[in-house]
């Protein structure tokens, strides 16, 4: 055991592999589907079975949105462990480097992969195996708070009946699935929430409208009703019963979920903005401007010394995002970390992308440059998947010590 | 410029010069003989907190020894398997836990009295030392610790004692680094002349001295030169906040050569020319910080520690603020680690204040980035410690240790309220501490 935080030597490879795809596939068409909001990104078909190719063959070390299953009864290995979450969040940051939007739109890796990966029994994760999920949590009157959720779950037979509106469901028309969260009892609170696998053209389910958005145009975002929609009981992700509580496949399970994407979304936040730091570094530099680690920012201009404040604040957040998903590839339980990371990175995204644009003025704010792109597809990632908000008060009831009834 | 604290752009008026009369009656002694004030505490006029200027004393002598122009021994870069790994090793751990016992045991108790002071006890000083802290960087051949490079167990051992304070990690890290220093870049020569009186029962004080008492100062441009002859070097400037200046037995100046590259140099106290004073300052002070004034100060060649080319200084510039990064990281844990369980019991309109957001997103605020902080600086410290580059991961955990570690300074003050500008908690001190993060140069190295 030593400590040691440069990227892992053994998933440097993916890591670059995964930045020339960004390079070469994603950033050609960045531009394009950023104003042809709603088209499909016919391109990423290609890129997606080349994904899962790789994937395949075992060369992407598990990265990617099923990445982030966890087997609570695997034995810890002998000695330290960089997996898939590692992989995982440094392929993702490599391809948000690329394009948040297009990211998000990747056949095969969405939200609803992880949710299925993290919670669905042997036999769920095989028979959806290959099926991209999308995921329907949020409702008109229900953003954060989770647990309030008002689509209803009734057994009926062999099948659920869901009846609600879900918005904000990111690739919800594209999906071959969406996994919805409905409650089976709206008295019995959190116990009751439960998420559903309803495959794409189920009867009952329609795709209302897409969102006309600040960023991320490149994903498409639904808006799905869901109207005496009968799915089979068996797509209920994890066990049916209320009292499951705590035991991972309840509500709290569904949550745990959050707990590992938040990493990846981290991993979104420190990609984009790395995109920033790079173009403007050189933008910089044709300016005259030179960055100096070794001189006090105070002796350098204000360009370079704001400069040098973003960086850190990115090495931080980059390492914060690591640290949470060295734990979670070494079976430590990392929901304080998880949060820190996604605390971080999303107010750390929003403050690069933006400051980006100011150091470059005109050049930045003109859609010549990506920049200004950047820090509209930043902002999302403060929001989504838990606010800023949200995270701080996950930390702060974990650094106090207080339930969420104490600290609300 | 002006006295007092007043800019040059200001001037008095009339109502000022009036004002300015009725204070100097106010301070003549006439009125305490009169029997109409109450008569203020004397303060005690010693070395460290009011300062006349003295020459250093010559302290022990050091017996030339080793051959000149030989490489001296070299602890041998950390291996890293590129493993990306969080885990300290074993000796490590085992390290920081007896510091961190120390810090908890012995320094916290004295943290007080040593800022009231401008002092760090004896005994502390001894207890460190009986834990080998000034000889952790020196390599086990030379009578050390280190069977290869300790960047990180450095860092480590920082934190947990500034954890404990921040001053008297300073005084108690200070001559260690000298001797990590002659370890890293010494000659046979320096390292058989020096070491010895660092591995011994009763270790040396000893200080690096590299700050310059100017504003915008940058480490890389000092005013402080260092001219050639025929028999080896003079040096003239003057260096700033230089810890336990007055009892040190050996300093290491930064200087600029006359070719513009800047160079290290070994100086043994009491030689002609150097001068010390106290330089007690907002915070850090248990370190007895001092003015070192260098006049027509002769070395000789053997003096020049490492190369004359710049990257020696710059090297140590770099592992310096490593050094105070850990600083600040151990004492930014003290400070959440004094908050969390105060706005626990601190209530307000019936209930603890910890349960009001405000409240809570400022402690959440602190633990995330103090851990930001703690990662990059232990990416920078294993980096060292492999021997490779890390320039540009120092620099920003520099960055990030100045801003957010005086944050969180700030935000421990202000969620204290009132109590927290209060000597009754140790915040306030925490406070003062904080802000040397980002501006003090040398001193200690890992």
């Amino acid at each position: 055991m030593t400590i040691w935080l440069d990227d892992p030597k053994k998933l440097v490879p993916l890591r670059d592999q995964a930045h020339q795809v960004a390079m070469n596939m994603l950033r050609p068409i960045s531009r394009k589907y950023d104003a042809a909001e709603h088209e499909y990104p016919k391109e990423l078909d290609l890129l997606a079975a080349m994904i899962d190719g790789l994937s395949e063959s075992g060369a992407s070390n598990g990265a990617g949105a099923a990445g982030v299953r966890r087997d609570e009864k695997e034995k810890p290995e002998a000695g330290v462990k960089n997996g898939t979450n590692l992989a995982s969040v440094l392929g993702i940051a490599e391809m948000c480097w690329g394009d948040v939007g297009l990211l998000l739109s990747l056949p095969r890796q969405g939200l609803g992969n992880s949710a299925i990966a993290s919670v669905a029994s042997p036999e769920q994760q095989e028979r959806f195996a290959g099926v991209w999920a999308a995921m329907a949590i949020t409702e008109p009157g229900t953003g954060s708070d989770s647990a309030n959720i008002a689509t209803t779950a009734v057994r009926d037979g062999d099948e659920y009946v869901l009846n609600g509106e879900k918005i904000f469901v990111t690739s919800g028309e594209r999906a071959d699935a969406v996994v919805v969260w409905a409650t089976l009892d709206k008295t019995q609170g959190r116990a009751a929430i439960k998420s559903f696998v309803v495959p794409k053209g189920t009867p009952g389910m329609t795709v209302e409208r897409l969102e006309h958005k600040l960023g991320i145009k490149a994903s498409d975002t639904a808006t799905i009703r869901f109207e005496d929609c009968r799915v089979p009981a068996e797509n209920l992700l994890g066990s049916a019963d209320i009292d499951a509580g705590t035991s991972g496949q309840g509500f709290g399970g569904a949550m745990a979920t959050f707990d590992n994407t938040r990493p990846l979304v981290a991993a979104m936040a420190v990609g984009c903005a790395r995109a920033a730091l790079d173009l403007t570094r050189d933008l910089l530099e044709q300016a005259g401007v030179s960055i100096d680690y070794d001189r006090p920012a105070q002796v350098q201009s204000a360009a370079a010394a704001k400069y040098v404040q973003m960086e850190a604040d990115w090495e931080g957040s980059r390492l914060l995002m690591l640290q949470a998903a060295w734990m979670a590839d070494n079976g430590k339980p990392n929901s304080l970390e998880a949060s820190m990371a996604k605390a971080k990175a999303g107010r750390v995204g929003s403050d690069i992308t933006l400051s980006c644009v100011e150091l470059c003025g005109s050049v930045g704010y003109a859609e010549s440059e990506l920049l200004e792109k950047w820090s509209r597809d930043s902002k999302i990632l403060d929001i989504f998947e838990g606010t800023q908000q949200i995270q701080q008060l996950i930390v702060a009831r974990r650094v106090l010590g207080l339930t969420s009834a104490e600290l609300r | 410029m002006s006295p007092h604290g007043v800019s040059s752009r200001d001037s008095r008026d009339p109502i000022g010069y009036a004002v300015a009369a009725v204070n100097r009656l106010a301070q003549s002694e006439l009125l305490d003989r009169l029997g109409i004030r109450r008569r203020a505490e004397k303060a005690v006029f010693t070395i460290t907190r009011s300062g006349f200027r003295t020459a250093t004393t010559a302290g022990r002598a050091f017996a030339k020894a080793g051959q000149r122009g030989r490489a001296g021994a070299r602890p041998g870069a950390s291996s890293t398997h590129g493993v990306f790994d969080l885990t300290p090793s074993e000796d490590e751990q085992m390290l920081v836990d007896v510091v961190s016992e120390l810090a908890a045991e012995v320094v916290r108790p004295a943290a007080a009295e040593a800022d009231a002071a401008c002092a760090t006890p004896e005994v502390v000083l001894k207890a460190g030392n009986e834990l080998g802290l000034t000889i952790l960087g020196v390599p086990e051949s030379l009578g050390g610790l280190s069977e290869e490079r300790t960047a990180v167990a450095g860092t480590l051992v920082a934190e947990a004692l500034a954890k404990g304070d921040l001053g008297i990690a300073v005084a108690a890290l200070a001559p260690g680094s000298v001797a990590t220093a002659i370890s890293l870049w010494g000659t046979d020569e320096q390292q058989a002349t020096y070491l010895p009186a660092f591995t011994g029962d009763d270790p040396a004080a000893a200080a690096i001295a590299l700050t310059e008492p100017t504003v915008l100062f940058d480490a890389l441009e000092p005013a402080t030169t260092a001219r050639r002859t025929a028999q080896g070097y003079v040096l003239d400037g003057v260096k700033s906040l230089v810890p336990r200046g007055a009892d040190a037995d050996l300093f290491l100046v930064g200087a600029r050569l006359e070719d513009g590259n800047c160079a290290l140099f070994l100086i043994e106290a009491g030689t002609s020319g150097l001068e010390v004073e106290a330089e007690p300052a907002m915070g850090v002070r248990a370190a007895s910080l001092t003015r070192l004034s260098l006049d027509g100060v002769e070395v000789s060649e053997a003096a020049l520690l490492g190369e004359g080319d710049g990257t020696t200084y710059v090297e140590c510039v770099r592992l310096s603020r490593l050094a105070w990064c850990a600083l600040a990281v151990g004492t930014a844990q003290a400070v959440l680690d004094h908050v969390v369980p105060y706005v626990k019991e601190r209530e307000a309109f019936g209930e603890p204040v910890a349960h009001r957001q405000s409240v809570a997103f400022l402690v959440a605020d602190m633990a995330i980035e103090l851990q930001a902080m703690r990662l990059l600086t232990y990416k920078a410290a294993a980096r060292v410690a492999a021997g490779k580059d890390a320039s540009r991961e120092i620099g920003l955990a520099r960055q990030l240790c100045a801003s957010k570690g005086m944050r969180i300074g700030l935000d421990g003050v202000q969620l204290l309220g009132g109590h927290g500008f209060v000597k009754e908690h140790p915040v306030e001190r925490w406070y003062r501490d904080l802000r040397a993060i980002g501006l003090m140069e040398g001193g200690v190295l890992v």
